[in-house]
């Protein structure tokens, strides 16, 4: 029997002016897991939500059949949706840093979900928190129950996300991007532990925009597009042989899925930047320990290591941003660290950067024309020019001059990277320091950029360092890797052999964490587009 | 420990320039300020005259009169009041109590009433919302001395509930501290609902309703706490309106005090009395800023560790 059902159910939002949901029917049993995929905007979320009763203040829901627990929820009051939402249909949301109270120690907000539903006396809610934790994996529970969100790894907070959801024993548990931000290792530990959840009878409504996180869970797909399941079916039949044309779109959109580009060697000629012994502390914290690397122009360098590695504070060494402790940054051959700003900054425009998130990387009030105005000026470009400059940069990255007047909130996720991109070669670099560019993409936004970086570095022998904790990205577009852990680089070559024979234990770990397809994709050096796939 | 010394050069810092700001502003006041010290008709021979002015040390060069006047107030010492003819010391010690009880009956008022109103207010209907900021715009703009008059209209005179001025009782606060309280209430329900309603948009919120919590508990328990920290800013704004409300208060009311001391020090310029006031009162925001920072940490568990406050 079904634990959740809907039949043709919509979503309308803003009195009815937004049609989020269209008709749509899923299945929720127990044991099961169901997966919602579609990009952002598809209406995965507002589905999902509508099945809590939480789709929000101004949502109205309309179902030919809507049945939670056995009972008909469209005749649901407010009080009877709370009887439901915790006690037979739990929220894991992306984020346990915001999705559980920063204020409040997690133990607490374990506590909440046990006492709304008496499940468990006040007496004997301590001891059944406890014993939750331990369920989900963290490790001390007594003295983890008493600290807060903030205190503990992205890890162990999804997990306490997970005990608060799973707290009053819900026999649906709807899990909403639950790795979303989550390094590759941290990733796959929780989805053992949702997997985990779903052998024990749970059934679970996952939704997400990574098809390796579907692939290792889900038994059935539902794909959406605006609104609408444009495809439903068990998940191998799905990602194997897609029938719809936009479940191929995206599938042929996966990284790893698509042919690589990135070359073997290196390219001849003059290293532009060269890394010598570089270390970096912080308050007796070593963030980077003693790394060397050159990058030569044409050349695309992969960064990859988890959250904490020393990835970002190395590209700030690189960008001039931070000053190592010891070792040294050439420039062209000439020194680049340790020199004073004032030597530094005419040569500043030769490095730019394309950052992860370029919506709080420009300032929310700018219109495009200035953002990227103002890095002409930087460059001395006189402001009779610069609506032009602006012009051919934005078409340059695929962007049209209408959008020029538009604020960065009013552009889509892929035209504000497209900006951000814009605004990075308005000052003619010769390196670009990408800092995990494509993440907070969808993955056919993901393609379109990388397409357009792939490009542009042709056009204009642009050398990049890509940072990126997504080794199918990184094997995508990059000549050669650098793994990082701890400060330190453990592995560096030619991505294919790395890719294909991990010397250091570590990146073999990295490799295991990635999910079989996308593996599968990344091992054969030459064999980019699985048959299945193409 | 180096936290908490550092602290202390601070206060001290912050004391002694408004004590400074108070000596200078007070030079600028034009008249002689013997007449403070006689009575403004009195007359007195210029023998007289040259005595008080030694008496009060006034005829020593300005330089010597400040660094006189730091050296006293750094050993506590405020000097006698030019009219009550008492040391400043004891006419404040005297007045204080009064004061303190109204401010901290206003102090216990005003976040009540923000609390209460904010929470019933920041709930998914709009019209009570909108009902609230209107009163709120009114008491906000409404000045204190017309509201106090008022209230006494009605529940003094009209009513006859509540007594017109100071009789020692606690029937005698209520409308003070109401008159004292309500456009502070006014002013920290505008900020909390708004700290209430962008907590109540934050993920943590819906994680909390899809544990099934009651959207009232919701606020009480979760967004209740975070809409404390942006009130929390306000506590010096706070303390200005407490001690500058007092003046008004307790001249509408007949009550005794600091603040009318102030006013009638201020109007028959008796300075030492209208420095002492300040120097109290410099303590008083240095106090209620320590004090702040300590709720902060107690409030937000991710300042603790900045902080160095180790509370709950």
């Amino acid at each position: 029997m079904s634990l959740v059902e809907a039949a043709d159910l919509d979503v309308r939002f803003a009195a009815g002016r937004v049609h989020a949901v269209r008709g749509a029917s899923v299945r929720l049993e127990a044991g099961r897991c169901l997966a919602l995929v579609g990009e952002s905007g598809s209406g995965k979320s507002a589905l999902a939500r509508s099945l809590l009763g939480l789709a929000g203040p101004t949502a109205t829901v309309t179902a030919a059949e809507l049945r939670v627990a056995g009972e008909d929820a469209r005749e649901f009051g407010p009080r009877d949706w709370r009887r439901v939402r915790g006690r037979h249909v739990g929220l894991v949301s992306q984020d346990a840093l915001v999705a559980l109270d920063p204020l409040r120690p997690i133990g607490a907000e374990i506590t909440e979900s046990l006492l709304a539903h008496r499940t468990v006396p006040r007496s004997r809610a301590r001891e059944r928190v406890v014993g939750l934790l331990t369920r989900v994996g963290v490790p001390d529970p007594e003295e983890r129950a008493r600290q807060y969100v903030h205190q503990l790894s992205g890890g162990l907070r999804q997990r306490a996300l997970i005990a608060s959801a799973i707290a009053a024993e819900p026999g649906i548990l709807i899990a909403d991007e639950p790795t979303t931000a989550l390094d590759a290792a941290v990733q796959a530990r929780v989805l053992a532990l949702l997997a985990e959840l779903k052998e024990q009878g749970t059934g679970l409504l996952l939704i997400s925009h990574d098809l390796a996180v579907v692939e290792a869970l889900a038994d059935e797909v539902a794909v959406m597009r605006h609104g609408v399941i444009v495809e439903t079916g068990p998940t191998d039949r799905v990602l194997e042989e897609p029938r719809h044309a936009y479940t191929k779109e995206l599938l042929a959109a996966v990284p790893g899925s698509r042919p690589r580009t990135g070359r073997g060697r290196p390219p001849e000629g003059e290293p532009l930047l060269d890394v010598t012994g570089v270390v970096k502390r912080f308050a007796g914290r070593t963030a980077v320990a003693g790394v060397d690397f050159t990058l030569r122009p044409g050349e695309t360098l992969g960064l990859v290591g988890e959250s904490g590695s020393g990835k970002t504070t190395l590209a700030r060494v690189v960008l001039g941003m931070a000053r190592p402790d010891e070792g040294t940054v050439l420039l062209d051959g000439e020194p680049w660290s340790g020199v004073p700003e004032r030597a530094r900054r005419a040569r500043r425009h030769t490095i730019q950067l394309v950052p992860q998130d370029p919506l709080s990387a420009v300032d929310p009030r700018w219109p495009v024309a200035r953002v990227v105005g103002e890095a002409l000026a930087a460059t001395g470009v006189p402001r009779a020019e610069r609506a032009d400059r602006t012009a051919v940069l934005l078409e340059r990255v695929g962007l049209t001059a209408d959008l020029l007047g538009r604020r960065p909130a009013a552009l889509s996720g892929g035209q504000r990277q497209r900006v951000a991109i814009a605004r990075a070669l308005a000052t003619k670099p010769r390196l670009l320091v990408c800092d995990e560019p494509v993440s907070a993409l969808d993955v056919s936004v993901q393609a379109q950029v990388l397409d357009l970086l792939r490009r542009l570095q042709e056009e204009l022998g642009l050398a990049t360092l890509f940072i990126s904790h997504d080794l199918a990205v990184v094997r995508e577009v990059c000549d050669r890797v650098m793994v990082m852990k701890d400060g330190v680089v453990v592995e560096s070559g030619p991505v294919e052999e790395v890719f294909a024979g991990p010397a250091h234990p570590y990146t073999r770990s990295l490799l295991d964490a990635v999910p079989r397809r996308v593996r599968a994709a990344l091992e054969p050096p030459n064999n980019a587009l699985p048959a299945s796939l193409s | 420990m180096r936290g908490a010394l550092a602290r202390l050069v601070s206060a001290a810092l912050v004391v002694w320039a408004a004590a400074t700001c108070a000596f200078l502003v007070l030079q600028l006041i034009p008249g002689d300020p013997v007449y403070a010290v006689v009575g403004s008709d009195a007359l007195v021979s210029e023998e007289q005259h040259e005595r008080i002015r030694a008496e009060y040390g006034l005829d020593q060069p300005l330089v010597v009169q400040y660094l006189n006047y730091v050296a006293r107030l750094a050993t506590f010492r405020f000097g006698d009041s030019y009219q009550l003819q008492q040391p400043v010391a004891t006419v404040l010690a005297d007045q204080l109590w009064p004061t303190v009880q109204l401010a901290l009956a206003a102090t216990a008022l005003a976040p009540l009433l923000a609390v209460l109103v904010a929470v019933a207010t920041s709930g998914r209907r709009n019209w009570p919302r909108r009902v609230a900021a209107a009163v709120e715009l009114v008491v906000v703009s409404t000045p204190s001395f017309w509201l106090g008059i008022m209230l006494l209209t009605i529940f003094s005179f009209r009513l006859g509930w509540l007594p017109v001025s100071e009789t020692g009782g606690v029937a005698s606060l209520v409308l003070p501290t109401i008159t004292l309280a309500l456009p502070i209430a006014a002013v920290l329900t505008q900020v909390m609902r708004e700290g209430l309603l962008a907590a109540l948009d934050q993920p943590f919120a819906v994680t909390a309703r899809a544990r099934g919590v009651p959207e009232t508990a919701v606020r009480y328990r979760h967004a209740l706490r975070h809409s404390a920290l942006p009130a929390l800013t306000m506590a010096g704004w706070f303390t200005g309106t407490l001690l500058g409300g007092a003046v008004i208060v307790e001249n509408v009311f007949a009550r005794p005090g600091i603040g009318r001391v102030t006013l009638q020090a201020v109007g028959d310029r008796d300075l030492p009395v209208v420095q002492g006031v300040v120097a109290l009162s410099a303590v008083v925001f240095v106090a209620v800023s320590v004090l702040v920072d300590v709720l902060y940490a107690v409030v937000d568990p991710r300042l603790r560790r900045k902080t160095g406050v180790q509370a709950i």
